[in-house]
């Protein structure tokens, strides 16, 4: 397990006010980018705010023992063994390409464009 | 004869068959409240109506129906939230992003209604793909309730909600990822329940949670949600990976079933401080009459219910920002004037596209499964998602099934919450827990509380129990009359 400082502080004392996570500016701007959302400075400070205003409640959780639970993914899997299907690899559908594209930005001989990525 | 707009879904399909009317006299019946209900002075829950594409579903139940060939629902008109996809019509899960969208297919949900015959008045209105609890997430404005315009009418189905309690519609779908079926139908007071996770195909619903999200229906009455629920239910194998290998049911078969010996579990942590006190006496009513029928109260404990909290705001907005990273501008959707490069065509598409609580949990989300945080947040509230789920098998050794609130309080002002992102959040306390297990829940009206603003008592079952659940309210409306209360002017 890989985790940064402020997040280990978190696990090993739940309850110490420094566990209180505080996001700063610098990490809003690094999870924006990994969102790929561009943030104006005073909605990324809001942002900010929220953010730490919502982590605060999430605190209760970081007090919980899960020793030996298993993450759970598909809720059934409390009563009974859920796996989930593979389909065979074959084609089902209908080609489709024109409606398929009809809600696109941009089309060209049946491919989407983009803007320019190798020079 | 009953106004069309005051009759249930199960008045309708009889008066269909009967040839008291006709499927396009009802269709054009509810396309004319519809569009007079777009007018400014409306309750906003309408996005999008095709009155050809309506007619001519009418036309073809008429043509069922005159050769005896018709479906259990034929020529009933429903509307479906925008979150569904629909080939005629346009989709936008209350997003600009997808403003003008036009789906190439039907999700299975909009399939499996239209093969019982129902005809589809329009789109409804919803918070922002699926996210919020007041309808006021959506990016072409607020829903009003129809009891008191200046009201919240419930989230994220709110448009299903009002559009149902305005008599636009006399059934809809919805969508629940932690309530969105049952606190929007508790606001407005309707009947509407989420079948147990896994049951109704996910297929075309535009994903906001994949654990979470289940579509189910929203009506008057509990009849008329076991009608659409045997329509929508059964399994999707080759669509939907997360669909069950369950059977679909007829959940109308046992309706009338005695209720003697029921024993009802009572959550002591969803009858706390929290719970304001009109609505706690609301609930309570209602559970005496539920007593009157022959059912016992047992109390029970649901220890993690505020813990429901913080695990489901982290697991849905982490599945969200994965789901909503296919919105970036390339293959459908909105798309930015101005950019200089691929990665600003994505960041400025999303920038603009997508509303402040979307990329508040975008946010929340890709934070909270970035290096480095994903075991401490995400991984950490799976486990106690399975505490949780653990916690109502216990339960369930003691009860049958299990009552309460749907809500801490009746629905809000418009605005109250605007800038307080989190009180939303808190208020979703008695719906969290059952959307987290995967189990079955519906919202029964329950009377009134403050402001003569509806309450809806809360139903949750074991999974598979939704015949149980129907039962159970089906009876308390032949006991009440709360269902049958319309707002003013409706």
């Amino acid at each position: 397990m890989c985790l940064n400082a402020s997040a280990r502080r978190l696990l090993s004392n739940p309850f110490s006010p420094a566990s209180l996570m505080s996001l700063n500016p610098q990490e809003i701007d690094r999870i924006a980018h990994l969102a790929r959302l561009a943030l104006q400075p005073a909605e990324a400070e809001r942002m900010r705010e929220q953010m730490n205003g919502f982590f605060s409640i999430v605190e209760a959780m970081q007090a919980v023992d899960t020793a030996g639970i298993e993450p759970m993914a598909h809720p059934v899997a409390a009563i009974q063994d859920v796996a989930l299907r593979l389909r065979d690899d074959v084609a089902s559908e209908p080609n489709q390409r024109e409606a398929n594209q009809r809600s696109a930005p941009a089309v060209d001989s049946g491919l989407f464009l983009v803007p320019k990525v190798i020079e | 004869m009953t106004q069309l707009h005051d009759m249930t879904v199960a008045d309708m399909a009889a008066g269909l068959k009967a040839k008291r009317f006709s499927a396009t006299e009802a269709a054009q019946h509810f396309l004319a409240r519809a569009q007079a209900d777009m007018q400014p002075t409306g309750t906003g829950s309408f996005l999008a109506l095709n009155p050809d594409a309506t007619l001519a579903q009418a036309k073809a139940a008429d043509a069922r129906i005159a050769a005896g060939t018709a479906g259990a629902l034929e020529g009933v008109p429903l509307a479906h939230k925008d979150i569904f996809v629909t080939r005629d019509f346009p989709t936008t899960a209350g997003s600009r992003m997808l403003a003008g969208y036009q789906s190439p297919f039907d999700a299975t949900l909009v399939q499996r209604l239209a093969d019982a015959g129902m005809v589809t008045v329009g789109k409804l209105n919803c918070d922002e793909f699926a996210m919020g609890s007041g309808n006021e997430n959506s990016a072409f404005g607020a829903v009003k309730n129809p009891w008191d315009a200046s009201r919240v009418p419930g989230g994220s189905s709110g448009g299903s909600a009002a559009a149902i309690a305005a008599r636009l519609v006399p059934a809809a779908t919805g969508t629940d990822t932690g309530g969105s079926i049952r606190q929007p139908a508790s606001f407005c007071g309707i009947t509407g329940i989420k079948p147990t996770y896994g049951r109704a195909s996910r297929y075309g619903m535009i994903a906001f949670a994949s654990s979470l999200d289940q579509g189910g229906p929203m009506a008057r009455t509990a009849e008329d949600c076991a009608l659409l629920l045997s329509a929508i239910c059964g399994p999707d194998p080759d669509r939907d990976s997360t669909s069950l290998d369950v059977p679909a049911e007829d959940f109308t078969l046992s309706l009338n079933a005695d209720l003697k010996g029921l024993r009802i579990g009572i959550p002591a942590e969803f009858f706390g401080e929290g719970l304001a006190a009109d609505v706690r006496a609301a609930v309570d009513g209602a559970l005496a009459e539920l007593t009157k029928l022959g059912a016992t109260l047992v109390p029970i404990s649901l220890p993690r219910t505020e813990l429901s909290i913080p695990v489901y705001y982290i697991i849905a907005p982490a599945e969200a920002s994965s789901n909503l990273s296919r919105f970036d501008g390339v293959k459908f959707g909105h798309r930015a004037k101005d950019f200089t490069d691929l990665e600003s065509m994505y960041k400025q598409t999303r920038a603009e596209g997508f509303g402040p609580e979307v990329k508040r949990r975008i946010m929340t989300g890709t934070y909270v499964l970035s290096h480095g945080y994903y075991d401490a947040y995400y991984l950490q509230a799976q486990k106690i998602r399975r505490m949780i789920a653990d916690d109502f098998q216990q339960a369930f050794q003691q009860c049958d099934v299990i009552a309460g609130p749907v809500a801490p309080k009746v629905a809000w002002k418009l605005g109250e919450n605007a800038n307080d992102p989190v009180a939303d959040y808190l208020a979703d306390i008695f719906t969290l827990p059952a959307s987290l297990a995967g189990l079955p829940g519906m919202s029964v009206p329950a009377g009134f509380g403050a402001h003569g603003m509806p309450v809806g008592l809360q139903l949750i079952g074991n999974y598979f129990k939704e015949a149980q659940l129907l039962n159970v309210a089906h009876r308390l409306q032949q006991a009440t009359d709360w269902h049958l209360q319309k707002p003013k002017g409706m």
